[in-house]
């Protein structure tokens, strides 16, 4: 296989026995591990168990909301659950996920690399995680945070008497293993493509992926500074963000957001990555609109940065800067539909493959969709004010991250699960579970975009009677969607050892990574790769396919 | 170290490039005397002017290390393109938040 040519793509030639799982054995040989596919692996087992935590405390809420009393959670109780929540969710589970996880194990597959540029700092960003997390988890443990996910001053610096330093400090060191995996993303990218492999040639992920690496880089050390100066004012009380001593606490917003509206595409651009290669395979179309689709994720890491303050439109920001922010924001929207409606145009007139992973894109394409116009909502600086601090509001995030990322996340897991572990996953309870994740996610979650409209506040443990109806409807599908959660946990670890083998190519894909064994050898290729062909080239697979049954 | 000639610093080699110590020395007598005279200036007072002419005498300093120091001067473009970028992105920080701080007290309604 010197040169993979298009046909090697869909022979499934002998599997070698050595892979990357058995290449070398011992918890030392996964703990010091500069292989980027094993790295992955950690990330996946470390992200699952903080989702299963994060996972938790959105349970207990939901419970605690079923009746219009607070008589499960004391106030305290539940604020400090929906921080941690928060917490946990954002900057342990949604920013690492698809990057850390899908990312690692895929780039340099798909650009057929042997590993990342630096192996070490990939293994020290995990490191990194696990220390941000372990001071997370003591944190949770020895009392919790009471502040929201956001940290807002003056409560962070001046009020709260929780564990405000110990989880803004996990936060600091977090955002620098989300720098270091940016940094080695960036590096890979342009340094370390196979042979013929252009940019135009990348698979849309790895664009994604590129774009996603530049806002971590630009965007993330501001995050750091932040919570740095949040530290020094809440311990030696250097002023900052307090009146008293000559700060300003909308300045805190200002910075915050700086970052972490940017985060959000953080989190959401990698999805998009994702639904753009699972769409092309199982429609066995080219991406409608390649470049387009390629260039809109820069697009969006770019305008990103200009959109952060619609998030302090009742803070007294002065109107003049909310309109520009206002306007600025309508225009991120652009991009992003642009996505959509390439996505949707690849789908027409396309053969259709229902298999689970495209069951979870088209999941993501509507919920997305849904959660990117009711941004539009929000953005509107009248419509803003109603429903600011409202049900609303989480709705419409939910939209977006769970209906988003977590989505395409799962797509993306079970479409790349056979390369990761050599075996398929069961399809059977892959897709009940996609379904239990479909309509759980919409009980749960569309019943609130009501409530914050008919003025139910977000952030407190009891509400007025008349909401029960809808609240009660959202704890239901919260259940729904925690079992469709829980399955694929146990069906994919039950198909590693009892899933029918995979070989090379279960789905007849065009990508560098379908070309090599599954699970792939510890070098990724025997050879270098050298490619021949555009992204996602179906059309002309099934031609060279067509030909070779001919002859 | 003998090879001062204006010529080979023009050269566009990003792997191994020498730079001559003098420079090293000169860099940091501009960045001493930039001190000084930001301390001279600050016994001065001038007006709206104090906080820009530091600025100035500060973001002169941060050029020079940045060059010098950190051998952007000789690096690839790609590197001057982050170097550029990460300014360009500080410079939203700053135009975008003050954007709000400076018409806060414009009244829209009089
Ligand atoms: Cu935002």
């Amino acid at each position: 296989m010197t040169t993979a040519t298009l046909h090697d793509v869909r022979l499934s030639g002998a599997a070698s026995d050595r892979n990357y799982f058995n290449d070398e054995y011992g918890a030392l040989s996964w703990f010091l591990t500069k292989d980027h596919k094993r790295i992955a692996i950690l990330y996946l087992i470390s992200v699952s168990v903080l989702f299963v935590i994060g996972g938790f405390f959105a349970m207990m809420m939901r419970i605690e909301l079923l009746t219009p009393e607070g008589d499960l959670l004391t106030s305290d109780t539940y604020n400090k659950f929906f921080t941690m929540h928060g917490v946990v969710m954002i900057f342990f589970f949604l920013i690492p996920v698809i990057p850390a996880v899908l990312g690692n194990f895929l780039l340099p597959l798909q650009i057929g690399a042997k590993d990342l540029a630096f192996p070490k700092i990939n293994l020290l960003s995990w490191y990194l995680y696990m220390l941000a997390a372990g001071i997370g988890l003591i944190v949770i443990v020895t009392g919790g945070v009471d502040t929201g996910w956001t940290f807002y001053t003056p409560f962070s610096t001046q009020y709260s008497n929780t564990h405000v330093f110990g989880t803004t400090f996990a936060g600091f060191i977090a955002g620098f293993s989300s720098i270091l995996t940016g940094l080695n993303f960036i590096v890979t990218i342009h340094r370390m493509r196979a042979p013929g492999l252009t940019w135009y040639r990348l698979p849309l992920f790895v664009w994604a992926l590129y774009a996603t690496s530049i806002v971590m880089l630009l965007a993330t050390p501001v995050l750091a500074i932040t919570l740095v100066m949040l530290m020094i004012e809440r311990t030696v009380g250097v002023g900052f963000f307090d009146p008293a001593l000559g700060g300003d606490p909308v300045l805190y917003q200002h910075m915050f957001w700086f970052y972490s509206h940017p985060a959000v595409y953080i989190m959401i651009l990698p999805a998009m990555g994702v639904a753009s290669d699972v769409v092309a395979a199982f429609t066995r179309k080219k991406i409608f609109g390649y470049r387009f689709v390629a260039f809109s994720s820069l697009a969006i890491a770019f305008l990103g940065f200009l959109v952060w303050a619609h998030h302090l439109f009742v803070a007294g920001i002065s109107v003049y800067s909310a309109m520009i922010f206002a306007f600025l924001t309508f225009f991120v929207a652009v991009p992003s539909a642009i996505k959509v409606f390439n996505w949707t145009a690849t789908l027409y007139k396309a053969s259709v493959s229902w298999q689970t992973p495209m069951l979870y894109i088209m999941g993501f394409i509507g919920l997305f969709t849904i959660g990117g116009v009711t941004g539009l909502f929000l953005a509107s600086l009248g419509l803003d004010i109603h429903v600011t601090d409202t049900y609303f509001v989480v709705a419409h995030f939910h939209y977006v991250m769970v209906g988003g990322t977590v989505m395409a996340y799962l797509a993306g897991i079970h479409y790349w699960w056979p390369k990761i572990t050599g075996r398929m996953y069961p399809e059977w309870w892959a897709r009940l579970a996609a379904l239990l994740v479909f309509v759980g996610f919409n009980l749960t979650f569309f019943p609130q975009f009501i409530l914050g409209y008919v003025g139910m506040p977000r952030r407190y443990h009891a509400y007025a009677p008349e909401f029960q109806v809808l609240n009660v409807l959202s704890t239901a599908g919260a259940s729904v969607l925690a079992v469709g959660y829980m399955l694929p946990i146990f069906y994919l670890i039950w198909s590693i050892w009892n899933g029918r083998p995979a070989g090379k190519n279960p789905w007849g894909a065009v990508g560098l990574e379908w070309t090599t064994s599954s699970p792939p050898p510890k070098e990724n290729f025997h050879e270098t790769p050298v490619v021949t062909w555009e992204a996602y080239d179906y059309p002309g697979m099934m031609k060279a396919m067509g030909e070779t049954q001919h002859v | 170290m003998a090879d001062t000639t204006e010529h080979h610093q023009l050269e566009h080699a990003p792997h191994v490039h020498v730079t001559p110590l003098w420079i090293y020395i000169a860099v940091f007598l501009a960045l001493a005397v930039g001190t000084i005279v930001t301390y001279l200036a600050s016994l001065v007072d001038l007006g709206m002017w104090n906080t820009p002419v530091a600025l100035i005498i500060a973001t002169i300093k941060a050029v020079l290390v940045i060059l010098f120091f950190m051998h952007v001067i000789h690096s690839t473009r790609l590197t001057w393109v982050t170097v550029v970028g990460s300014f360009l992105w500080l410079g939203i920080l700053f135009v975008l938040t003050f954007a709000d701080y400076l018409t806060r007290g414009w009244s829209l309604f009089k």
